[in-house]
C-alpha cells in the first residue's frame, strides 16, 4: 500500500512536523518565528522530551553529588588527596560533553546510561570543590567547641562540619544543576533524547523547524531557572544566617 | 548492553587510525579521516575558538574591572553569570541558525556571547576580593583611580580572572565543537555531519575534541602562572603548606 503522497511530501527529515493531517496552520508552513497556538496544540511532543531532560539531570546531579560527597569524605583529613581529586575531576570537566559522551558509546553504547554517566563525571568537580570549601570555611573555634564537648573526630565530621558546609554544599548543587540541564540538551547526541531531541531532531534537522527550536530553548532554560530558585529557597530555608558565593 | 573489551579496543583503533590515514568516503566519492583533514578541520576550531576568547576577554575583563573597583553593579555582574550558565549551547546555536543566520561570523558571535559571563563574573569577584587595605595603601601612595586598577587590583585579581577565563574557554570551545550545525567546519563535522564518516569518524572527532581542550586548559593554566605576580604566588604556596 503506498503512503499517502501529501503526507510524505509534507514530512521533514526525521519524520512529522510539517504534516498537515496533524493541523499544521500556515505559521507552520510558513515557518514563523513561533508558532504558539501550533506549541499548545501539540502539548503532547514537548512531555517526553521535558521528562526525558529532567531524568537525566536528577540522576546525573544526584550520582555525582554522591561521589563527590564520598571523595570529600576520603579526602578530609588527607589533605594530601586534595589536589589530585581536584585535578583529576578538573580534566573530566574540561572534555566537552559531547566528546565524552561519543568516547564512552563504545563501552557502554548508546543510551541514557551513556549520557547519565557523561554528566555525573562533568559534575563532579564543581561538587566535590564546593564541598572541600564549605568544610574549609569551618571555623576552628567551632570545631573546637566540639572537641571541647568531647566529640570524636568523625562525630565532629557529621554533627559539626557538614552541618556547617551545607551552604556552600547547595552552592554547589545549585551551579551544578544549571549547568546540566545546558549540557544535557547535547545528550541526544548519545542517543538519550531529552530537550535536545526538540531542539535538534524536530528543529535544526527539519528544515529549522523555529517552533520547535525555541519551545526546545524556552523550556531548557526555563527548567535552569526552576531549579536555580529551587536551590536559592532551600538555602535560604535550611540556613537563613549566611549566603556563600560557589567556587 | 556493554560491549565486549575487544569491541572497544577495535573501535578506539579504528578511530586512531581514521586520525592518521585517509580513507574512502561512506556514499559519497573522496576521502576522508587522515591527517590534512584533521588538521584543517582543527586548525578552524582552533582559531575561532581562541579569537572568541581573545574578544570575550577585551570585553569582560574591562567592564568587570570597572564595576568592581566602583563596587557597583554586583547583583547584574552575578545575574550575568548565572544566566550564561542557564543558556545551552545548542539552544544558542539553534536559535542564531534560525533568527539570524549561519557562518562563521555569527558563530563567533555565539561563542563570545557564552564566553563573557564567566569571565565578566569572576573579573568583577576577583577585583572585589582585593583587600581593601592594598587599595588605600596605593592610594595613599598617590596612585590614580585608574593606576589602582592597572598595578594593584588586577594584577591580585589575576588567579580568579584567569579561572573565569579558563570556564570561558571550556565553553566555547566545546560550542566550537557544534559549530558545523551553524556552517563552520570544525572537529564537530565528524560527529554533526557523521554520515560520511563513519563510526571511526565519529569517536576520532570527540578523541580530538577532547585533546583540544585539554590542550586549550593546559595552556591557560600556563598563562596564568606567567601573569600572576609572584608575591601572590608565594603567598599562597606557603599558605598551602601550613594547611
Amino acid at each position: 500500500m503506498l503512503p499517502d503522497p501529501v503526507l510524505v511530501l509534507a514530512q521533514g527529515g526525521d519524520g512529522f512536523v510539517r504534516d498537515p493531517s496533524e493541523g499544521a496552520t500556515s505559521c507552520v508552513a510558513e515557518n514563523d518565528t513561533v508558532c504558539i497556538g501550533w506549541a499548545f496544540d501539540n502539548f503532547d511532543r514537548w512531555v517526553t522530551p521535558t521528562l526525558e531532560h529532567l531524568l537525566l539531570v536528577s540522576v546525573s546531579v544526584a550520582a555525582g553529588f554522591l561521589i563527590a560527597f564520598g571523595l570529600a569524605l576520603l579526602s578530609h583529613g588527607r589533605r594530601w588527596l586534595v589536589p589530585t581529586f581536584v585535578g583529576v575531576t578538573g580534566v573530566l570537566y574540561t572534555i566537552p560533553s559531547i566528546a565524552l559522551f561519543l568516547i564512552l558509546l563504545p563501552i557502554t553504547g548508546r543510551g541514557t546510561v551513556t549520557a547519565i554517566i557523561a554528566l555525573t563525571l562533568y559534575n563532579l568537580q564543581i561538587i566535590y570543590r564546593n564541598i572541600v570549601t564549605g568544610l574549609a570555611n569551618v571555623p576552628e573555634a567551632s570545631r573546637d567547641a566540639g572537641r571541647g564537648m568531647g566529640m570524636t573526630e568523625r562525630q565532629l565530621l557529621w554533627r559539626v562540619e557538614l552541618p556547617l558546609a551545607v551552604p556552600e554544599i547547595i552552592a554547589g548543587l545549585r551551579i551544578a544543576t544549571v549547568s546540566t540541564v545546558a549540557i544535557a540538551t547535547l545528550a541526544i547526541f548519545a542517543g538519550a533524547g531529552g530537550l535536545g531531541e526538540v531542539i535538534y531532531t524536530q528543529g535544526l534537522q527539519n528544515d529549522v523547524f523555529k517552533t520547535a527550536i525555541v519551545v526546545g530553548s524556552g523550556i531548557a532554560i526555563a527548567m535552569a531557572v526552576a531549579f536555580d530558585a529551587f536551590y536559592l529557597t532551600g538555602q535560604r530555608v535550611i540556613s537563613p544566617w549566611r549566603t556563600v558565593r560557589p567556587v | 548492553m556493554t560491549l565486549p573489551a575487544a569491541d572497544v579496543i577495535d573501535s578506539f583503533s579504528g578511530a586512531v587510525e581514521f586520525i592518521f590515514e585517509p580513507r574512502d568516503a561512506i556514499g559519497v566519492r573522496g576521502q576522508v579521516g587522515g591527517l590534512e583533514q584533521v588538521w584543517e578541520l582543527m586548525w578552524t576550531q582552533i582559531w575561532i575558538s581562541a579569537l572568541a576568547l581573545a574578544v570575550a576577554v577585551a570585553i569582560a575583563v574591562p567592564v568587570g574591572l570597572y564595576f568592581g573597583h566602583r563596587g557597583a553593579g554586583e547583583l547584574l555582574a552575578v545575574a550575568i553569570g548565572n544566566a550564561g550558565r542557564a543558556v545551552p549551547e545548542l539552544a544558542l546555536i539553534a536559535l542564531m541558525v534560525a533568527f539570524v543566520g549561519i557562518g562563521v561570523l555569527n558563530v563567533t558571535i555565539a561563542l563570545v556571547i557564552l564566553g563573557i559571563p564567566p569571565i565578566l563574573t569572576n573579573a568583577f569577584v576577583g577585583v572585589r576580593q582585593v583587600d581593601r587595605g592594598a587599595v588605600e595603601a596605593a592610594r595613599g601612595m598617590g596612585m590614580t583611580e585608574l593606576e589602582v586598577i592597572r598595578s594593584v587590583e588586577l594584577p591580585l585579581a589575576v588567579p580568579t580572572i584567569m579561572s573565569g577565563v579558563r570556564t570561558g574557554a571550556i565553553n566555547i570551545v566545546a560550542t566550537a565543537t557544534i559549530a558545523p550545525l551553524a556552517g563552520v567546519e570544525t572537529l564537530g563535522d565528524f560527529i554533526i555531519n557523521n554520515a560520511n564518516y563513519g563510526d571511526d569518524g565519529l569517536l576520532a572527532g570527540a578523541i580530538l575534541v577532547a585533546l583540544l581542550a585539554l590542550a586549550f586548559e593546559v595552556a591557560l593554566a600556563g598563562l596564568q602562572r606567567l601573569l600572576t605576580p609572584r608575591g601572590l604566588a608565594l603567598e599562597r604556596e606557603a599558605a598551602r603548606s601550613t594547611a
